[in-house]
């Protein structure tokens, strides 16, 4: 101990650390945690049924009736001329995943509490292992998807599928990185007030209504021109809408929109990233 | 020999009581002075962690200024009341939360044990949970794969290995959980007192491959229990921590004696009580099951017995010594010590009350204490003189199934 100032050590355990020292290198280090959390994700939620994966299935289909009696027929949305059942599931497998990402993450310090108070891991393998759960559900998901598009294609509907859709993978991290970035910022807030918590709960069932869901983009800005906006610049709307037009040959294409929904989504998943890193350091402490 | 941990001026504060509308305001004022550059304005009041006397704020700090140095290779036991800061320390060490103030430097990987069978999937079979729980605990998948069998081994398992372990025994449970901890590859360990869970065979066996890390493969370990004879058998060090402070680090036999001093110095209940006798029936000690710690751990298979000492400053005709056994806030029942009291003449006394086994199910209960007089009015009594948890077999997440507070079995009339 003569010369500490040449001492090495390996780790320093300290009060805090600096806004942007996020510790990639360790959750790097654990990227087998990551796959193991995602196969006992995968594997824990069909035991014991007896359809297994078959159930991931069944919530799309269904809804997908659903929207198209209620909003299809019954209130007779418009669709740009794409059959409904299509048109409800390129909305609602991209909505799924994005709602399932931030209400997943949005909890994941209070669901886990009893792991994260015993164990040391880097923690931002918690929410990205959520995220990489939900993709094998969007995966089985799309698959429906592209069973449904060959289905009408067989039947001679015109299918308009375009080299946008090669922006898929695009549209998917966006996606991913949306739902990551903005669960972190509440999972973050809610360790000591839960105030936020509430609001997710019946927030993002309504936020699916400002989003083009149920609707196309050219439907709401034709029938509310003045708060349109609104939907217009909700982050979502840009990649649901390019994802049909990819696709489905139909919506609103706007590559300015896709690059403000880029911008806004790289922001949302930095300061969601920092903040979710500041609170893992004592959240044990509040929860 | 290098140092394998540094710690240097180590704090950490708690918040006492409920967060709510109140405390926002507070949390502002503190990021406030924090923007300023400022010192934090509630911890500079904060004081030592008393727990039986009540404080005037509730900044509380849990460690404060803790500066020690460890050696590689040593094994250090860590012992202190509860409440003493032990499992603080140990969570800032496996990074669990983090201090308030100071910092610690290590040499080497970390592996820490706080709880055995954090991570396990009830639905995942016995090598699903393998894999899983040695990546928690930050093992790669080769390693875990080099080390299987000798897991599977260490935890006699080897039949029920494609089973999930929502279907084993308790005990088969418990092994496997420690069996991946202790093959962990890390330079340090640090156990908490995890060990309390297991069947004596299983304890020992336990504290044997503690002893093998220790002085077989010179790895340092950490470990904290209330057993000062596995302390003394595994650890070459102790460290005695008492309502935060650093107490001394030292050979371990000298360590165990400066723990049992504190234990006689800081047993007074008297001032905790109150009523008009306070004076003259004075209540020093309590021991529940032969234990001065105020926070005895009780297997649910043994009886319950608190012993009182204390001293009678006057002549009594009569005296009525009650305890009453409290949980969750609701008080279980009152035991007379003897139901129409005894006369008491001045000077030193004891009282004990002893509980069948068996009665209490698994939990955590607080104990009033007191007596009554002559005459109804004359008393002395006090909430909150010692707490107790009475373990389930070994582990209370698996049977904490909301049975009731009262075991069913006990009130069963056998023909």
């Amino acid at each position: 101990m003569t010369e500490p100032g040449k001492e090495y050590w390996d780790l320093e355990i300290k009060p805090r650390t600096g806004l942007f020292d996020l510790n990639l290198k360790a959750v790097w280090q654990y990227r087998d945690l990551l796959l193991l959390l995602v196969r006992r994700d995968f594997v824990s939620f069909y035991k014991q049924t007896i359809l297994g994966p078959i159930w991931f299935f069944v919530q799309p289909v269904i809804t997908i009736i659903f929207y198209t009696l209620v909003f299809g027929n019954l209130a007779g949305i418009p669709t740009d001329g794409v059959p409904k059942p299509l048109f409800y599931l390129a909305g609602t497998i991209l909505w799924n995943y994005f709602a399932e990402c931030l209400t997943k993450t949005s909890t994941v310090f209070k669901d886990n509490t009893a792991l994260m108070s015993k164990v040391y891991f880097p923690r931002l393998i918690m929410p990205l292992s959520i995220v990489a759960s939900n993709l094998i559900r969007f995966a089985v998901q799309f698959i429906l998807f592209v069973v449904l598009l060959v289905f009408y294609y067989a039947k001679g509907h015109m299918t308009g599928i375009n080299m946008y859709a090669l922006l898929f993978p695009v549209l998917l991290l966006l996606i991913a990185a949306q739902g990551l970035g903005l669960g972190m910022l509440i999972s973050a807030v809610t360790t000591k007030y839960r105030d936020l918590a509430f609001v997710i709960t019946f927030g993002v069932p309504l936020l699916m209504y400002a989003t083009t869901v149920v609707y196309p983009l050219s439907e709401a800005q034709a029938k509310f021109p003045a708060y349109s906006w609104i939907i217009r610049y909700n982050p979502i709307t840009a990649i649901i809408e390019t994802f049909r037009y990819g696709f489905l040959g139909k919506g609103s294409l706007d590559l300015g929109l896709l690059l403000y929904c880029t911008v806004a989504t790289i922001i949302i998943l930095l300061l969601g990233t920092i903040v979710y890193n500041k609170a893992e350091k004592s959240f044990v402490d509040t929860i | 020999m290098s140092i394998a941990i540094k710690a240097e001026n180590l704090s950490k504060a708690y918040q006492l009581g409920d967060f709510g509308t109140g405390t926002i305001s507070r949390d502002l004022e503190r990021y406030w002075a924090r923007l300023r550059g400022k010192e934090d304005p509630f911890l500079k009041i904060g004081e030592t962690n008393d727990r039986t006397r009540k404080g005037t704020n509730d900044v509380v700090w849990s460690l404060r200024d803790i500066a020690f140095e460890i050696e590689q290779g040593d094994a250090v036991g860590i012992i202190g009341r509860n409440g003493a800061g032990k499992s603080t320390l140990l969570k800032i060490l496996s990074r669990v939360t983090s201090p308030t103030t100071g910092s610690v430097k290590v040499k080497g990987r970390i592996a820490s044990l706080l709880e055995v069978g954090t991570g396990f999937h009830p639905e995942l079979t016995g090598r699903e949970n393998i894999f899983l729980n040695g990546a928690i605990l930050g093992m790669r998948k080769g390693e875990i794969k080099r080390k299987f069998d000798e897991i599977v081994a260490f935890a006699g398992i080897d039949r029920y290995v494609d089973t999930p372990v929502k279907r084993y025994s308790s005990g088969m449970y418990v092994r496997l959980a420690f069996a991946v901890a202790a093959h962990l590859e890390s330079e340090i360990l640090i156990v908490d007192e995890v060990l309390a869970v297991g069947d004596a065979d299983f304890q020992k066996k336990c504290l044997g491959k503690m002893q093998d890390v220790s002085k077989g493969e010179g790895r340092t370990v950490l470990f904290v229990s209330h057993n000062m004879g596995s302390i003394k058998s595994l650890c070459n060090t102790g460290m005695v921590l008492n309502n935060g402070l650093l107490q001394s680090i030292e050979p371990v036999s000298n360590a165990i004696g400066t723990y049992n001093q504190l234990l006689n110095r800081t047993d007074n209940i008297t001032r905790i009580l109150n009523g008009n006798l306070k004076d003259q029936l004075l209540f020093h000690k309590i021991w529940i099951n032969n234990s001065a710690d105020d926070h005895a751990v009780i297997s649910i298979a043994q009886p319950l017995c608190f012993n009182i000492e204390g001293e009678a400053v006057i002549d009594f005709n009569r005296v009525v010594f009650v305890l009453a056994v409290y949980h969750a806030g609701v008080r279980l029942f009152t035991l007379r010590e003897v139901a129409a009291g005894r006369a008491l003449s001045g000077g030193k006394f004891t009282a004990a009350f002893n509980i069948k086994p068996g009665f209490l199910r698994p939990g955590e209960y607080t104990i009033a204490l007191g007596a009554w007089g002559d005459t109804d009015n004359d008393w002395v009594w006090g909430t909150e003189i010692g707490m107790f948890t009475i373990s389930a077999v070994w582990d209370n997440h698996i049977r904490q199934a909301d049975e009731g507070i009262i075991n069913a079995e006990f009130i069963r009339l056998n023909e």
